[in-house]
């Protein structure tokens, strides 16, 4: 059987085009998920709700011809254990135990550590579904995590962080090295865990988006879109077109400013110091440009149930078009400057490499999977409005290595600009915000974006009197980090920051 | 080459002057002016994430960008807290990061001062207090300086961390922790 199959007994989802939602058994749950494969689609989301009536609804949300299938397995009280996504879809084994630490199902078969619970709590409170808060440990505590070790001549173990040598967040990575080459790369995140989902549970509907916004700063706009789709299609608020064409604006300030960091950052982890010089002052001028539009340098705020919370600013079309013509030309020139670069070329080139197969296999998304092949954009695959009017190109490449991300970074850049002075050109005009109405209780939306490092999935089940029941927040991150310890294998330590850096993944939209 | 010269050439210097220290960002007065008058002329910080949402790393390393040039000033992050004169802390401190950061905080040596950055730093933010977050960084080790704003400018975090090393600024005329606190949403 093939995927479009189970999309035929589906019933449409309120909020993001062409996702439908189907109720399966325990033994279509695996069916779906192995047709789901073998039409190449893609897993993008895996977590559990709470069910009134007692046990868990899980949740497998797959994007695959002809759209995107939400999947949900009742689990009855009592029942703990379920058939595992992770044989098929290797980046679902984190998820699960995430799953298991905040809401207590566990993956039969599946790898059985701690994931997003170091020490913190006590094992046994389920932060998802236990009310009351435990007491906090009386001292600050550190648990021992049993890492794989890499045994043989010469083999020693490199440990580094959670704090890292940089302004970078927490994370511990533990490298198994023989002189200089990294023979495995474990992870082990989940530090800044600060209970996100649980903080989200309860709040009103329509402060939510603050929260959400605050998953993964450099992702506000892509993550506060997302919750406010879902929101806005379970409470049928039609969006004045304005507003959604304000949000494309504001999305693709986004993404040029996170790509402009990072060309610069990966320019200066290669010794171009120059480049990080140059993109960051480019970077500088663009959240300049931002806050003279819109009030913020960092758009924390900006995208509201029903709308953005403020228009343009007046006769912002002008600057803002010539700032882009600017930045583009600008942009092309660094371009030149890193392409005619030896060194630079030298430490790209062949780096981190992840090939399109197994890019395939192990679901690399987003931006980084547009550089192996993976070529899945929800802006062209799933356009949301304005995305279906603006019809963006997409940026691909094949090599799977730095050189490979930094190129589609390039691409994107170009293709961003250009972008905002079409968007700035077609700007319709009327409100840019309406009064969003209240959804009924029980409803379930998701809200799916293209954010600059990836598809962001937020799915919202709206409880009592306009507020949240249930909020999941599923950054790309995920999918991602697991593909990282495989980029870094046979690749020698001083490279790993450089490697790092061309995923630049998000800790804070992981561990939540 | 030819190229980069010519950029370098073109760009010319962009760095704009320093903002002047803010004392109203200040919570105590752990110094003596002795010292600071040392400090101030070469401060190593170390900056550390201790739960944020990355919001305020992006600005903080906006600090290192030609327009702002912290460097310039004789102020620069380093790799080690062993190293550091500052501790420049981000984030509600999940709990999971407690532990790390107090060892952090330990491993810096005295005299040793502390900005907090950001809302969540100053007050926990929207993340608050729960069983996954301890809130303020305050709340875990002493502060000296707070800098709210969700996240704050670069020119407002200068202006905080000038603050923690500026002979004269006094923490008298600042808000007290407690004034602080009533930020919380």
């Amino acid at each position: 059987m093939v995927a479009h199959v189970w999309f035929e007994q589906a019933s449409p989802l309120a909020g993001a085009p062409g996702v439908a939602a189907l109720e399966v058994d325990a033994d279509s749950w695996s069916r779906v998920a192995l047709d789901v494969a073998a039409t190449a689609g893609r897993l993008v989301a895996f977590w559990a709700e709470a069910r009134p009536a007692g046990g868990s609804w899980l949740r497998a949300t797959y994007a695959a011809e002809p759209g995107v299938l939400v999947a949900s397995l009742a689990l009855p009280p009592g029942e703990r254990e379920y058939h595992g996504l992770h044989e098929v879809f290797p980046a679902a084994a984190r998820m699960q135990r995430a799953v298991a630490d905040l809401s207590g199902p566990e993956a039969r078969g599946g790898d059985r550590r701690g994931w997003l619970r170091h020490a913190a709590w006590p094992t046994g409170f389920l932060p998802l579904v236990d009310a009351g808060e435990p007491a906090p440990p009386a001292a600050a505590v550190t648990d021992n995590y049993p890492f794989v070790r890499v045994t043989g001549d010469g083999v020693h173990e490199i440990a580094v962080g959670p704090v890292h040598a940089g302004i970078i967040e927490p994370g511990h990575f533990r490298f198994s090295v023989v002189g200089e080459k990294v023979l495995r790369l474990e992870e082990r995140l989940g530090y800044v865990h600060k209970g996100i989902e649980r903080r989200l549970a309860g709040r009103l509907l329509g402060d939510g988006h603050r929260l959400a916004a605050r998953v993964s700063g450099d992702s506000a706009v892509a993550f506060s879109w997302a919750y406010c789709q879902a929101l806005e299609g379970i409470a049928g608020t039609a969006l004045p077109p304005r507003a959604a064409w304000l949000r494309a604006l504001a999305l693709e300030l986004e993404r040029l400013a996170n790509h402009l960091g990072d060309l610069g950052a990966l320019g200066n982890d290669a010794g171009f110091a120059f480049g990080l010089a140059q993109f960051s002052r480019l970077k500088e001028s663009l959240l300049r440009l931002t806050e003279r539009v819109f009030t913020q340098r960092y758009l924390m705020d900006f995208v509201v149930p029903g709308g953005v919370a403020v228009d343009a600013a007046a006769g912002a079309e002008a600057a803002i078009d010539g700032f882009m013509a600017t930045l583009a030309a600008e942009v092309m020139r660094l371009r030149q400057v890193y392409d005619e670069h030896a060194g630079l070329r030298d430490r790209f080139s062949g780096a981190g490499l992840v090939t399109p197969d197994l890019a395939r296999r192990l679901g690399l998304t987003g931006l980084a999977g547009r550089a192996s092949g993976q070529a899945f954009d929800l802006r062209i695959d799933l356009p949301c409005h304005p995305y279906d009017e603006l019809r963006p190109v997409k940026a691909a490449a094949s090599e799977g290595d730095v050189e490979a991300r930094v190129a589609v970074r390039f691409d994107e850049v170009a293709e961003s600009c250009r972008l905002v002075r079409d968007i700035i050109a077609r700007l319709p005009e009327g409100p840019h915000r309406v009064e969003p109405a209240c959804p009924p209780e029980g409803a379930m939306g998701i809200g799916l974006i293209e954010g600059w490092r990836g598809p962001v999935l937020v799915s919202l089940t709206a409880g009592p009197d306009g507020t949240v029941r249930r909020c999941h927040p599923h950054d790309p991150s995920w999918h991602n980090w697991p593909v990282l310890e495989h980029a870094v294998v046979d690749n020698i330590v001083p490279d790993f920051p450089l490697i790092n850096k061309s995923f630049n993944l998000s800790y804070s939209g992981h561990d939540l | 080459m030819w190229k980069t010269l010519q950029q370098i050439a073109v760009t010319g210097i962009v760095t704009e002057p320093a903002p002047a220290a803010d004392p109203g960002l200040k919570l105590r007065d752990a110094l003596q002016e002795r010292i600071l008058g040392i400090m101030g002329r070469a401060l190593c910080i170390r900056a550390v994430d201790a739960g944020s949402c990355n919001g305020c790393e992006l600005e903080i390393h906006a600090l290192n960008n030609p327009v702002y040039n912290l460097e310039g000033l004789g102020i620069r992050f380093v790799a080690s807290p062993r190293h550091a004169d500052l501790l420049l802390v981000t984030g509600p401190v999940a709990r999971s990061m407690e532990a790390a950061l107090l060892a952090t905080w330990e491993a810096t040596p005295e005299p040793r001062l502390v900005v907090a950055i950001g809302d969540c730093g100053c007050t926990g933010g929207v993340f608050g207090e729960s069983y996954a977050s301890c809130g303020r960084v305050s709340n875990v080790i002493p502060v000296d300086v707070a800098v709210p704003g969700c996240p704050p400018s670069p020119v407002r975090i200068m202006a905080g961390i000038l603050a923690a090393i500026t002979p004269g600024a006094d923490a008298r005329h600042g808000p007290t922790p407690s004034g602080l606190a009533e930020r919380a949403p």
